[in-house]
C-alpha cells in the first residue's frame, strides 16, 4: 500500500478510535450521501467488533453524526444523540450477525420523509478507511475518497459508452470505474470515481438518458 | 522521489543532498500533485490542531476533558513538575505531560490528529511541541519535523503495519515513537541517517509491546503508553544526535517489528482477550463500563 504524508499524520478527526469513531461517521455520510434526501428514520445493524464495543468508542454517535452529514473531524459528534433528537430523526441500533464481512460493519436501512427506503451496508477497515459494499441488493465496492457517480440503469448494450462519452466532454477524468449487476439485461449500478467535482448538469445529463433509472453523485470527502 | 524502505530514502537524500522532510514533501507534491505552498499550509493545520489538542487537556477551564477510566492525569503531572522537584526533568516531564492531555482530548471525543493512528495520537504532538518550547523553535521547523515523521511512519506501514490489531502496540505508539525521534534528529541538525538512527532505537525499545485495552477501549493503558513513547522517542533522538548507532539497521529493524506482531498472539492484538485486559480488575473495569446500557 502506498500512503500520503497525510495518511500518516492524520485523519484530522474526532476520538478515540480511528476504525471505530472516524470510519463509522465516514460510512453515515456516504449512505446518506447515497440515500440522497434527509432520513427520518434509521436503524444501524452492528456487526461484528463494531457490535461489541461501539457504546464504549462512540461509534454510535459517529453514526448518527455522519447519517446527519457531519464529517470525522466535526466537534458536534459528541453531542450527536442530543441533535438527532431535537431534529426528531428516529434511530435504532441493533446487533446482527451479517454474515462474512469484516468485522467493523454496519448495515444502514434509511426511510425518507417520502417513504422511500434504502439499505447501505460498508466497512471500516482500518486508519479512517473505509469501504461501502453493499447498496440494497448491489454489491458496490468504493470508499468516498474520490469524487464518486453511482448510476442504476438497465443492462443494455451503449449505455456505459453513452455516460462515459458525456464525462469526457465535460473534462472529467475518469480514476477507477467497476460495473455490477445482478442478472444479465436486468438492473446493473455503474460505480465511477473522478479526481475533479463533476457539476450538477453533468448529473442531470446522465440521468435523462435512455435505460438510466437513477444517478447520485457524493462529492469527495474533504479531510 | 520514491522510497520503499530507509536505505532508498538515504540514497535519495545522498544523491538530492536533501533532508528526509524535503524528499517526503517533493515525493507528496508528486502523488498529489499539489503545489508546495498548499501542502506545507495542510500540514501547518494538522500542527495547530495537535497544538490545541495538548491545550484542552491542559486547560483548566475545560470541562469533561475524560473518558470512562481516565482524565486529569496531564493536569495532574503539570501541577506537580511546577511545584515539585521532578524525576524526569522539566522538558520531559512537560512532554509525557503532553502526550496524556492529547489522548484524554482523543477519549473524550475531542479533535485530534492521527498520527499514525488513534491510539498512537499524544506522541508526535508532545515530542514536538516540548522540543519547540525548549529551543524556542518556530512552526517551519513544526511542518519539517511532521515530513519526516510521515517519512518514517510510511516506510514501517509498508515494510511491517501501524495498526494494533495487526502487530501490537508496538506498531502503533512503537511506530509513533520511531517517527518522533527521526523528527527531533532532522529539527536539532541531524543528518537523514542519524534520524533513522533514532528512529531505529526507538522501535527497539518498544519491540514486542502487546495491544491489551482494558475494556476494549482505547485508555488504558493507551494513555500511559504514550507518555512511554513520547519519553522513548527523545531519548532515541538524544542518543542519536550524539552519534550513537543502532546496531541493527532501521530497514531490519522494521521488518523484524512486522514478524514480532505476526507472531504475537491474537489474544495480545487488540482484542482484549489477554494482557491486563483480562486481568481481574480490568475485567470488574469491562463489566462496570458496558454492564450498564446507557447512552452517553
Amino acid at each position: 500500500m502506498e500512503y500520503s504524508v497525510f495518511d500518516i499524520i492524520g485523519p484530522v478527526m474526532i476520538g478515540p478510535s480511528s476504525s471505530h469513531t472516524a470510519g463509522a461517521t465516514k460510512i453515515g455520510y456516504i449512505a446518506r450521501g447515497i440515500f440522497g434526501e434527509d432520513v427520518t428514520e434509521v436503524t444501524f445493524f452492528l456487526h461484528g467488533s463494531f457490535a461489541k464495543t461501539y457504546r464504549g468508542h462512540g461509534t454510535d454517535k459517529a453514526l448518527l453524526a455522519g447519517i446527519m452529514g457531519f464529517l470525522p473531524d466535526d466537534e458536534r459528534i459528541k453531542n450527536a444523540y442530543k441533535i438527532i433528537e431535537k431534529k426528531g430523526i428516529h434511530y435504532t441500533f441493533t446487533g446482527k450477525d451479517l454474515g462474512e464481512v469484516h468485522p467493523n460493519t454496519v448495515k444502514i436501512h434509511m426511510i425518507g420523509r417520502t417513504g422511500r427506503e434504502m439499505i447501505v451496508m460498508g466497512s471500516s477497515i482500518g486508519g479512517g478507511k473505509v469501504v461501502i459494499t453493499k447498496i440494497n441488493d448491489f454489491d458496490v465496492d468504493f470508499n468516498g475518497e474520490y469524487t464518486t457517480l453511482i448510476t442504476k440503469h438497465v443492462d443494455r448494450p451503449g449505455v456505459m459508452a453513452s455516460i462515459t462519452s458525456i464525462l469526457a466532454q465535460n473534462k472529467v477524468n475518469i480514476a477507477f470505474m467497476k460495473l455490477f449487476r445482478q442478472a444479465k439485461g436486468d438492473y446493473a449500478r455503474l460505480v465511477l470515481e473522478s479526481d475533479e467535482d463533476i457539476d450538477r448538469h453533468v448529473l442531470e445529463d446522465i440521468s435523462k438518458m435512455d435505460n438510466v433509472v437513477d444517478v447520485t453523485l457524493i462529492q469527495k470527502l474533504i479531510l | 522521489m520514491h522510497y520503499k524502505n530507509g536505505i532508498e530514502l538515504l540514497e535519495l537524500c545522498r544523491v538530492h543532498d536533501m533532508h528526509i522532510h524535503e524528499i517526503a514533501l517533493k515525493n507528496e507534491c508528486i502523488n498529489s500533485a499539489l503545489e508546495q505552498d498548499d501542502i506545507k499550509e495542510k500540514m501547518l493545520e494538522h500542527f495547530h490542531i495537535m497544538a490545541t489538542s495538548i491545550k484542552r487537556g491542559l486547560d483548566e477551564k475545560e470541562r469533561n476533558i475524560k473518558g470512562f477510566m481516565i482524565g486529569g492525569e496531564a493536569k495532574k503531572l503539570k501541577k506537580y513538575h511546577e511545584n515539585h522537584r521532578s524525576v524526569c526533568g522539566e522538558t520531559m516531564s512537560k512532554a509525557i505531560s503532553y502526550a496524556l492531555s492529547v489522548m484524554e482530548v482523543n477519549v473524550s471525543m475531542g479533535r485530534i490528529v492521527a498520527c499514525p493512528t488513534a491510539g498512537s495520537c499524544g506522541v508526535l504532538p508532545a515530542v514536538l511541541l516540548s522540543v519547540k518550547e525548549k529551543f524556542d523553535l518556530d512552526e517551519e521547523d513544526m511542518i519539517k519535523g511532521l515530513f519526516t515523521s510521515g517519512a518514517v511512519g510510511s516506510i514501517i506501514g509498508k515494510n511491517a503495519s501501524l495498526s494494533g490489531a495487526e502487530g501490537g502496540c508496538q506498531a502503533e505508539v512503537g511506530s509513533a515513537s520511531a517517527m518522533a525521534a527521526a523528527a527531533v534528529v532532522e529539527i536539532l541538525g541531524g543528518t537523514p541517517k542519524q534520524a533513522l538512527h533514532g528512529s531505529a532505537i526507538a522501535l527497539k525499545n518498544l519491540m514486542g509491546l502487546i495491544c491489551d485495552p482494558v475494556a476494549g477501549l482505547v485508555e488504558a493503558p493507551c494513555a500511559k503508553r504514550n507518555a512511554i513513547g513520547t519519553s522513548n522517542a527523545m531519548i532515541a533522538a538524544e542518543m542519536a544526535l550524539a552519534g550513537i548507532k543502532s546496531i541493527i539497521p532501521f530497514d531490519e529493524v522494521v521488518v523484524a517489528m512486522g514478524k514480532v506482531g505476526r507472531m504475537l498472539p491474537v489474544a495480545l492484538r487488540e482484542t482484549s482477550e489477554g494482557g491486563i485486559a483480562t486481568t481481574p480488575t480490568g475485567l470488574r473495569l469491562k463489566k462496570k463500563i458496558f454492564g450498564q446500557d446507557k447512552k452517553r
